[in-house]
């Protein structure tokens, strides 16, 4: 059984100890330990159920690399699932929930499935739910996605807050090992600004666990010196709990901390996301132990040789009393040496090596260890945790053997260098066949915006075995990163000489398929030795290929355990060398990090930029019920108590015609075009001609990309020779600049003119109706408004009721029109005088919904309902505002190719229905037959319907081959229920066709 | 995420501060061009592996528009340069076979 010693555990603090429930029941651990270390220490070694066969599963690793522990920590809206009790730090009060299992963990009815592991193997799903092909959609799938995933979703809106951090360096070293520790030291001396992170809650990593002295001291005692060292220093920053989660492209990288995951009752954001820009990177991200491949090596009690070592050492936790070990080379030794001198019993040291010899074999069998050389595990016996294993010699096919009884199983099947990083933005692997490990080939780095690489390996996660390479290699680093000449001295290193490991890939060498269907390569996943075997025999070759058929490496670890024992199986079954098959591609995160990282602030009112008119807390005053036009909020429509839409809608526009209406159009677009070359630039922009345009008069235009489909449409307005102001659509105002600028900038640069965004300067105003005139004329005005001085398509400076004012004659409504733009910061004063003068014409605010439908009883279009970036001009019968005389203008060229010129297009036309119903949005216009799918055939589409009050029917707009040569024409149209409606086509003015109306 | 040196501003930009826009040195064609040269205007793009002439927007920071020669493979960037330059500069053709002799521009 595991339980906690009496001595020991470096980590720790044993007078303090620390309550927590598990599966509701309450456990005890101590200051200092995770989570994992605290539920050995109470002999909880059953700690959840496999993914496909739900197998009893114990903890497997003492860091990220863990396969099997996921819990779900926390409760309601701190609920989080899949957690690795491995890298949880305990605190008071913690509360976890083991997963995958129903109704307990104890007793899973799901474990049925292991009883059933013969008939599931690789690629089962494929094979199995083919037929018949009805039952995938109504029978397989919903049971399938019912016993898919592992823990459960979180169902409340998470109650943390999440930041992000940015950081400019010359040097990020991600891993605070003794490497990591080597290389800080070393470019703080350069005087570098360096950015030093480690994903654990200490510095140092293995080397105070594997024994090493350096520089006559303890290794403990030279990172506390070095760690003080660097605090000292003011260009290096030090981060613990900071994971190195990608590196991306020209050294951009993330780092991922877990700020106070460790100790939720301090007051701070939770977890930090780090957006790092660094010159050059070092990964000194050190290296994870394998597993060895024998049969039953994934029953509880079976566990890394390291974090054996791990939970002794630093935890004072032993995960049994009598201990074998199985390992293919010398460091497993390391772990029977702190087992037997915590006063464990080390019942044997299996190795498949015929013959190894080296100082930590010497001191194993000085200690008295009984080691089995030649030998392999020919099968570990146990249900929900291990009672023995029965051993056999390695090149044999484990058939007879005697029975080791045990309580715990470490094994190492050598080590794996942590490439991830290296590999995520392009950096190659060379194999090492010595360590049987891929390793970072530093002749094939990632590379920089300069052609040069960025990212640089050191300690074990570039190959190195011993502390005093590793440390060597981190100078090394160093100095390669930064092209100078590294003088920071390295400690003298005291530590065991080591021989070499042997590759076994699996244990014994001729194993039967029974004991190779229970070898575990993905422990989460349930992917066995005989799963990629079968898919190798049923030609999967690609290793991808195989990790997507077997799921092999697909669960949350992503295969940190698994992927290159898989692969060397895999090798090994298409008699292919193991770097010929290659590795899986790393991908970003290293480990998973949490959705609350990756949004930062950016949720609730600060999602997005929210822009407001200024008036826009009137409109919310009056209740108005708003719509996203953009990053703008406008009114739809202001409802009044008991009003729906519909009604709201109807009242306005019948208010607006009847006497007076009032529009916030404060988002419309306004860009200043000013220079000598305004009008010469205007005529390129525009399709008709802007050049011309007198002073104090406004003219409607249109623009079209070089594709000759129309872009956007507005009022032009020449404010003097040189100066013209662009009116856009309010969703067009930023990308018509950018596109004003593009052209101004990349093709005629030589025109002299310059563009500004004025948007946001003006607030502008809309008043419209037949007493439009005489509300500005109560206001009172300093400049003549009347329609001779005035005209429609006119626009004057005036002083009205004391507003400094720009008044423009046009008119989106049909009606009598002045729009008129007073500055921004008197926007909402100006709105409310309106408001109040025009009370005794019932001057009613009205919405986008009243002034789409007052457009299109005129048949004005709109961009975005009559155009979708594969209309021209001429489809929507503009061709009044298409310049003949002009040369040039962006578009005409493309407007003249055959199939733009061809007269037999779909053009808009007016639609009213028969019955005189409002036709659905989007309806199709149907022609007879139908196409190769089995769909009706169409000949057009609506772009507009409304219901129309002032028509009190239903009115649309739509685009119909050769609609305006088919006028009183009866199509039949979509409903959107299957059913089909009759409407007439005719003219898209629907009211007042003459302009009486406008021009008063 | 690019790092691309903005050659107005002087700002090493990154790639969230800038708008792509495709590729660079394109000769427009517009009324009376023949249908072949205005389809390879407004369509035809090269569609490079290996060195690239682009056109970048600082959009979040100068507002200019700027080129960049950029291997689409390594992503290295051998230069950045003025909008208005009809075609490679020579400083900037000279640094691209500096580290690439087999390259041309064709």
């Amino acid at each position: 059984m595991s339980h906690r010693l009496p001595q020991g555990g470096r980590l720790i603090d044993k007078t303090r100890t620390v309550s927590f429930t598990f599966n509701g029941q309450k456990m005890r651990g101590v200051a200092g330990d995770t989570l994992a270390s605290a539920l050995l220490a109470e002999d909880q070694m059953l700690v959840g159920r496999s993914f496909k066969y739900h197998r009893p599963r114990g903890i497997m690793a003492s860091g990220a690399e863990e396969p099997n522990a996921l819990v779900g920590l926390g409760r309601d809206a701190r609920f989080e699932p899949n957690q690795r009790v491995t890298t949880t730090e305990l605190f008071e009060g913690l509360e976890a929930q083991s997963q995958n299992h129903w109704p307990s963990l104890e007793t899973d009815i799901g474990v049925v499935n292991n009883y059933l592991a013969r008939f599931l193997p690789a690629g089962f799903y494929y094979k199995t739910f083919i037929h018949p092909r009805p039952f995938w959609k109504y029978v397989f799938e919903p049971i399938i996605r019912q016993s898919a995933g592992l823990g459960k979703a979180p169902k409340d809106r998470d109650a943390d807050r999440y930041e992000h951090f940015y950081a400019h360096v010359d040097l990020l070293i991600i891993g605070g090992g003794i490497a990591g520790l080597q290389a800080a030291l070393a470019a703080g001396k350069l005087g570098k600004r360096v950015l030093l992170i480690e994903q654990t809650a200490h510095w140092g990593g293995r080397a105070p666990v594997d024994g090493i002295e350096l520089g006559g001291k303890s290794a403990d005692a030279w990172i506390a010196a070095t760690v003080a060292a660097l605090g000292k220093m003011k260009n290096v920053t030090l981060r613990n709990r900071t994971m190195g989660a990608g590196v991306y492209d020209h050294g951009y990288a993330l780092a991922y901390e877990r700020v106070t995951d460790h100790a939720p009752m301090v007051d701070g954001p939770r977890h930090r996301l780090w957006r790092i820009r660094a010159a050059r990177i070092i990964t000194a991200t050190g290296a994870i132990e394998r597993p060895l491949s024998f049969a039953g090596n994934d029953i509880p009690g079976v566990m890394l040789a390291s974090a054996l070592r791990d939970y002794i050492v630093n935890y004072g936790v032993a995960a049994g009393k009598c201990i074998v070990i199985a390992t293919n080379n010398d460091d497993g030794y390391r772990s029977a040496l702190v087992a037997k001198e915590a006063g464990l019993e080390v019942a044997a040291v299996i190795d498949p090596r015929p013959a190894a010899t080296g100082d930590l074999i010497e001191a194993a069998r000085s200690a008295g260890i009984p080691i089995k050389q030649g030998m392999a595990i020919a099968e570990a016996q146990g249900g929900k945790r291990v009672t023995g294993v029965k051993i056999c010699a390695q090149d044999s096919d484990g058939s007879t053997g005697e029975v080791i009884a045990c309580d715990a199983v470490g094994m190492s099947g050598g080590w794996s260098p942590v490439v991830h990083l290296w590999s995520h933005c392009g950096g190659k692997l060379i194999w090492d066949a010595a360590q049987a490990c891929f390793r970072p080939d530093p002749a094939r780095p990632p590379l920089s915006h300069d052609g040069e690489g960025f990212v640089f390996a050191a300690g074990a996660a570039d190959g190195h075995a011993t502390a005093a390479a590793a440390l060597a290699s981190a100078n090394a680093a160093v100095g390669a990163a930064t092209g100078h000449a590294i003088t920071t001295r390295l400690p003298k290193v005291a530590e065991a000489v080591m021989g070499d490991l042997a590759p076994i890939w699996i244990m014994p060498a001729r194993a039967n398929i029974q004991k190779r269907a229970k070898m575990w390569l993905d422990f989460q996943n349930d992917v066995k030795v005989s799963d990629v075997q079968l898919a190798a025999r049923e030609g999967y070759e690609s290793v991808e290929h195989t990790k997507r058929y077997t799921t092999l490496g697909m669960a949350t670890d992503q295969g940190k355990l698994s992927n290159i024992n898989g692969l060397a199986v895999l090798a090994d079954a298409l008699q292919a060398e193991i770097p010929a098959v290659g590795t899986t591609t790393f991908r970003p995160p290293y480990t998973p990090i949490s959705m609350g990282a990756i949004a930062g602030e950016a949720r609730g009112d600060i999602f997005q930029p929210l822009r407001r008119t200024p008036m826009f807390d009137w409109h919310v005053a009056q209740g108005a019920d708003f719509e996203p036009v953009g990053q703008w909020r406008r009114p739809y429509c202001y409802p009044r108590v008991g009003e729906d839409r519909h009604a709201a809608v109807t009242r306005e526009i019948n208010a607006t015609r009847g006497a007076l209406g009032l529009l916030d159009a404060s988002t419309l677009g306004k860009i200043i075009v000013k220079g000598p070359d305004a009008g010469r630039f205007m005529d390129m922009l525009y399709t008709n001609m802007m050049s011309t345009l007198k002073p104090g008069r406004c003219r409607y235009g249109l623009m079209c990309n070089e594709n000759g489909f129309l872009m956007d449409d507005g009022v032009v307005a020449r404010l003097d020779e040189d100066t013209f102001l662009v009116h856009t659509t309010t969703g067009g105002a930023d990308h018509i600049h950018a596109h004003m600028e593009d052209w101004l900038q990349c093709e005629w640069w030589d025109f002299k003119v310059y563009t500004a965004n004025v948007t946001e300067r003006w607030a502008q105003v809309a008043v419209v109706g037949p007493k439009a005139r005489k509300l500005l004329e109560k206001l009172g005005s300093d400049t003549d408004l009347s329609a001779e001085a005035l005209p429609f398509m006119a626009w004057t400076d005036a002083k009205i009721g004391g507003f400094e004012a720009r008044v423009f004659r046009i008119s989106f409504s049909g009606e009598l029109s002045f729009e008129i733009a007073v500055p921004a910061s008197q926007g909402l004063e100006f709105w409310e005088t309106l408001i109040e003068a025009g009370a005794e014409w019932n001057i009613t605010p009205y919405g986008t919904e009243a002034l789409h439908v007052m457009r299109a009883e005129k048949g004005f279009i709109m961009i975005g309902d009559e155009t979708d970036g594969t209309v021209i001009p001429q489809d929507l019968g503009l061709d009044w505002a298409i310049s003949k005389k002009k040369e040039d203008y962006l578009g005409k060229r493309a407007q003249a190719r055959s199939f733009m010129d061809n007269p037999d297009r779909w053009k808009l036309v007016g639609l009213e229905t028969l019955d005189g119903g409002v036709l659905p949005d989007g309806a199709y216009v149907i022609r007879a037959g139908r196409n190769a799918n089995g769909q009706n055939n169409v000949q057009g589409r609506v772009t507009s319907t409304y219901y129309s009050p002032t028509l009190d029917r239903g009115i649309a707009m739509a685009l119909i081959h050769n609609g305006p040569d088919r006028m009183g024409e009866v199509v039949n149209l979509t409903d959107g229920k299957g059913g089909q409606i009759k409407a007439r086509i005719c003219s898209t003015i629907f009211f007042d066709p003459e302009g009486e109306k406008q021009n008063v | 995420m690019l790092l691309l040196t903005c050659p107005y501003c002087g700002v090493s930009a990154d790639e969230t501060e800038l708008s792509p826009g495709g590729e660079a040195h394109l000769k427009r064609f517009g009324p009376g061009s023949s249908d072949e040269d205005f389809e390879g205007y407004l369509f035809m793009r090269h569609n490079q592996k290996g060195v690239h002439f682009e056109r970048w927007r600082h959009t979040y920071g100068c507002g200019k528009w700027f080129l960049a020669a950029r291997c689409t493979a390594s992503l290295e960037v051998f230069g950045t340069y003025s909008a208005q330059t009809p075609e490679p500069p020579k400083e900037i053709i000279e640094k691209i076979q500096a580290k690439r002799p087999d390259w041309s521009l064709t």
